[in-house]
């Protein structure tokens, strides 16, 4: 890259929406200069952690089955997101999103007919052949091919604005200092759940149990830059999306394999030894969004889901294994539990469970009855040795606190006007459309149709 | 098992590793076979790892998308270990085991018995016409080959060779199947072997899951795969003009050397170009490829390998062109020397890939009839 040269547009962050951005733009005619603050080896974000966007289609179509019409998706979101969304950018995406995928097909991202899978997403959900780092590597060498200037290690650390006006940025490569020049901003460097210390400000000392299951690099310092610039915000900073994983997972960047599936088919104990949640309200599926917050709430952050023998076999193994013992007092000691408390739980949770049909490919009649909470289906006894426990904590995927965008992705100032020359896409502007809740696959979505926006807007702004 | 059969115990237990992280993350499922034969299992015992390790051809995707190689913490190099495990599999199944050690060292192998072939046949000659008769020389006519080397002995070499290597293949088979627990009879007359021979042969799983794979480097290419075919073909070509020549030999009663438009020195001039041109490429990718992904220490036994397949052709094709002179002689005992040496290396070689690609293939669409566990 050249520091001294003035791009048309700077994209910062080099995730899926970023790259996206900056195809984009470089399509359209720009010049572009790309900076991910990785160092290559660990470029790509949360995007790298991916697995598939959600489309709407009308008819099957390539690797997606059957159709998922706009009023589907549109109502999936409203329920998910209990209405806290802006209906018209919302349907803005998800008309969008049918066209997404030969655009990225076009620029090298190829797609898996869906083998089955956990989520049974392959109605509404397209599979990236390899997952997100493969569609990452795919748009870095699509960018190389089309001359986009990229550069890792490179993190931006001051904007300059003014009266809303970007002009410049403050980037520091390797530790030593550069300022980058462009006529347009695109922000596409995430959300803030990599900064622990924001996280703290937002949760409290809770915080200090999250895991991050995606990258340390997206740290929020763009979003913080240019919300202290004057730019309006959306969200709330605790809303966001968590899923309870293991606890031994890495402190940043485990990713898929920390997910721990067998949460609806045993029963979810706190640090007392206690049942806290109904596990089976629903396929797992639609709620493993729910239990990162929930685990965030019980004492210690911290939970741990009990399954016995029968269980292995009826969900994905998961990446560390369990704790084992063959009798639940003896598991309690292994999990420095009260095994009394936790051999009372369980002989409560096996009186409660009613006779019926076990079928975890339906919501079926297993429930118990009398308990407090409830487990609505799948409910079985435990009483096979061995019982084995997997310990949870709230894995954090991303934060909705966002700049506040308009259709055109023009980031809005305070008084809600856009900004001249200042654009975002993906996670940093995902609060617009998610208030709270979460729709598997939607993330990409909003990255895949705001990041081309971003691209087309910034570059025609650039050229008048 | 005997202690011989057993794996390294730090490479079982990292094959068991890899396996758990890709059983729980599954994003390459579409790559190949090796993912949705995994996903079949709740545990990984050495026989489940060999197995899967003998369905990958190395290909390199996996390496490129996997979010968890290094430098993150895990630090999974998945096709690496495979082919770690794939090679501790081959000394498994040597036959006799007695002769692991050539196996271990295949580059070498390669070499000596190559030289050793030349001096056999060498003497032979020797042995035929005496000195004068090696350098004399020849005209183009019918049986000028068998005034040098006598037909019956030639014949007597290659077929005990011919013999020795198909035994030992079988038997490193055998072994091989026994420990996947499938019926023997699965294993040459199902359609599930149909399956697998045919999938063995046209190289399915190495093609990215569509549109080539990562090999030498991260842009999807058709490459290797094409080269491989070109190899095979090669190969095919060359054996399908010794049968001819075979044919004319004992039905026929024509003796070699035949003319240059008679068809088994056209198969043998195509198959030779071919085993050139393809091993030369693959060489050459091999050049190129990421270390990364890669087992250094199995290189010696391919290039051994493709370099021998490469001089036989080689020899073949310069005994064509150079018959009616002196050199024909020397020439004649070099190329059958190679030839013997590729037969008789064949079971302790890069060729036993072969083998226990198409046994993994065919268990693998066994396994595709069954009903799979819960996901
Ligand atoms: C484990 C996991 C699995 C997921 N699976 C899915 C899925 O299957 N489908 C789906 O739709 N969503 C999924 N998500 C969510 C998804 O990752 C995000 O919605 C999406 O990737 C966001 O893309 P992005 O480009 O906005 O952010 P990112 O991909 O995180 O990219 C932001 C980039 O900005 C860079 N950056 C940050 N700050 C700076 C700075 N100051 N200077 C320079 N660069 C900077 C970072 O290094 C990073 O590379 C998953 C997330 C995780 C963690
Ligand atoms: S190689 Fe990596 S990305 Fe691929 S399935 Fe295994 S863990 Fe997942
Ligand atoms: S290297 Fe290729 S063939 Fe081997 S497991 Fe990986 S993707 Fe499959």
């Amino acid at each position: 890259m050249d520091w001294a040269r003035t791009y048309d547009v700077l994209v910062v962050g080099g995730g899926n929406a970023g790259l996206c951005a900056a195809l984009s733009a470089r399509r359209a005619g720009a010049s572009v200069l790309l900076l991910e603050s990785s160092p290559r080896e660990l470029r790509g974000g949360n995007s790298r952690h991916t697995r598939n966007l959600r489309c709407m289609h009308d008819q099957p179509a390539d690797v997606l089955t059957g159709s998922y019409p706009e009023e589907e998706y549109w109502e999936d979101l409203r329920k998910v997101t209990g209405g806290q969304t802006d209906e018209a950018m919302a349907r803005m995406v998800i008309r969008r999103s049918a066209t997404c995928r030969s655009w990225m097909a076009g620029h090298g991202v190829r797609f898996q007919p869906s083998l089955g899978g956990t989520l049974h997403l392959s109605r509404t959900n397209a599979f990236f052949l390899g997952g997100g780092k493969a569609l990452v590597n795919a748009y870095y060498r699509a960018a190389e091919a089309l001359g986009v200037d990229v550069a890792y290690g490179a993190e931006v650390r001051e904007l300059e604005l003014t009266g809303g006006r970007f002009l410049s940025a403050a980037v520091t490569v390797k530790g030593f200092g550069n300022r980058a020049r462009a006529r347009t901003l695109v922000a596409a460097a995430g959300g803030f759940q990599g900064n622990t210390a924001w996280l703290r400000e937002a949760w409290g000392p809770a915080a200090d149990n999250f895991i991050v299951r995606g990258t340390p690099y997206d740290d929020g310092t763009v979003l913080k830059l240019l919300s202290g610039a004057g730019m309006r915000t959306v969200g709330d900073p605790t809303q966001g999306h968590a899923v309870a994983i293991d606890a031994r997972a890495p402190r940043f960047d485990g990713g898929i394999v920390t997910r721990v599936d067998c949460v609806s088919l045993g029963i979810v104990v706190n640090k007392h030894a206690e049942r806290f949640y109904d596990e089976g309200e629903e396929f797992w599926p639609k709620r493993y969004a729910i239990w990162g917050r929930l685990v965030a709430q019980q004492p210690d952050q911290i939970a741990y889901a009990i399954i016995d023998a029968k269980m292995p076999g009826t969900f994905v193994p998961p990446v560390f294994p369990p704790v084992e013992a063959p009798t639940v007092r003896e598991l309690a000691v292994a999990l420095r539990l009260d095994p009394a408390a936790l051999e009372r739980t369980v002989e409560g949770f096996n009186r409660a469970v009613r006779p019926g049909t076990f079928d975890h490919a339906v919501l079926d009649g297993c429930a118990t009855a009398g308990l407090s909470p409830p487990k609505s289906h799948w409910a079985r006894r435990l009483d096979t040795p061995p019982f084995a426990a997997y310990p949870l904590r709230p894995g954090i995927t991303f934060t909705y606190l966002g700049l506040a965008v308009d259709e055109r992705a023009r980031v809005l100032a305070a008084d809600g006007k856009p900004s001249d020359n200042v654009y975002a896409a993906g996670e940093i502007m995902a609060g617009n459309i998610l208030g709270k809740g979460y729709l598997a696959g939607i993330g990409m979505t909003i990255g895949t149709v705001f990041g081309t926006i971003a691209g087309e807007e910034a570059a025609r702004h650039a050229a008048r | 098992m005997r202690p011989a059969d057993r794996l390294p115990p730090e490479l079982a237990a990292e094959g068991e590793r890899v396996m758990r992280l890709c059983n729980a993350c599954r994003y390459c499922e579409g790559f190949c076979a090796v993912f949705p034969a995994l996903e079949r299992r709740l545990s990984f015992a050495e026989a489940d790892l060999v197995y899967l390790a003998n369905l990958c051809h190395n290909c390199g995707e996996c390496w490129y998308a996997c979010q968890y190689a290094p430098p993150h913490e895990f630090e999974l190099a998945f096709s690496r270990t495979l082919a770690q495990i794939r090679a501790a599999s081959y000394q498994q199944n040597v036959r006799p085991r007695a002769l692991a050690g050539l196996l271990r060292h295949g580059g070498r192998t390669a070499a000596w018995l190559s030289a050793a072939g030349l001096l056999l046949f060498l003497a032979l000659e020797l042995a035929r016409g005496g000195m004068a008769g090696l350098v004399a020389p020849h005209a183009d006519a019918a049986g000028a080959f068998h005034a040098l080397l006598s037909h019956g002995a030639m014949v007597a070499v290659f077929l005990a060779a011919g013999l020795w290597a198909a035994a030992a293949l079988a038997l490193g088979l055998a072994a091989f199947w026994r420990q996947t627990g499938e019926r023997f009879g699965d294993l040459v007359a199902s359609r599930a072997a149909a399956r697998g021979f045919w999938d063995a042969l046209r190289l399915r799983y190495l093609d990215g899951g569509g549109g080539g794979c990562a090999y030498p480097d991260e842009v999807p290419s058709p490459a290797r795969r094409r080269l491989h075919h070109l190899t095979v073909a090669g190969f095919g070509l060359c054996f399908a003009s010794t049968s001819v020549a075979a044919v004319y030999h004992y039905g026929l009663h024509l003796p070699a050397p035949y003319p240059i438009l008679s068809l088994p020195v056209v198969l043998g001039t195509l198959g030779g170009a071919g085993l050139l041109a393809g091993p030369a490429g693959l060489l050459w990718l091999k050049l190129r490829r990421n270390p990364a992904i890669v087992d250094p220490a199995q290189t010696g036994l391919d290039v051994g390998f493709l370099v021998l397949l490469q001089l036989a052709a080689g020899t073949g094709l310069l005994l064509m062109a150079l018959r009616q002179t002196a050199a024909m002689g020397t020439l004649l005992a070099l190329h059958l020397g190679l030839v013997l040496a590729l037969f008789v290396t064949m079971p302790y070689g890069k060729f036993v890939h072969a083998v226990y690609r198409y046994a993994a293939l065919v268990r693998y669409a066994l396994e595709q009839r069954r009903p799979r566990a819960a996901r």
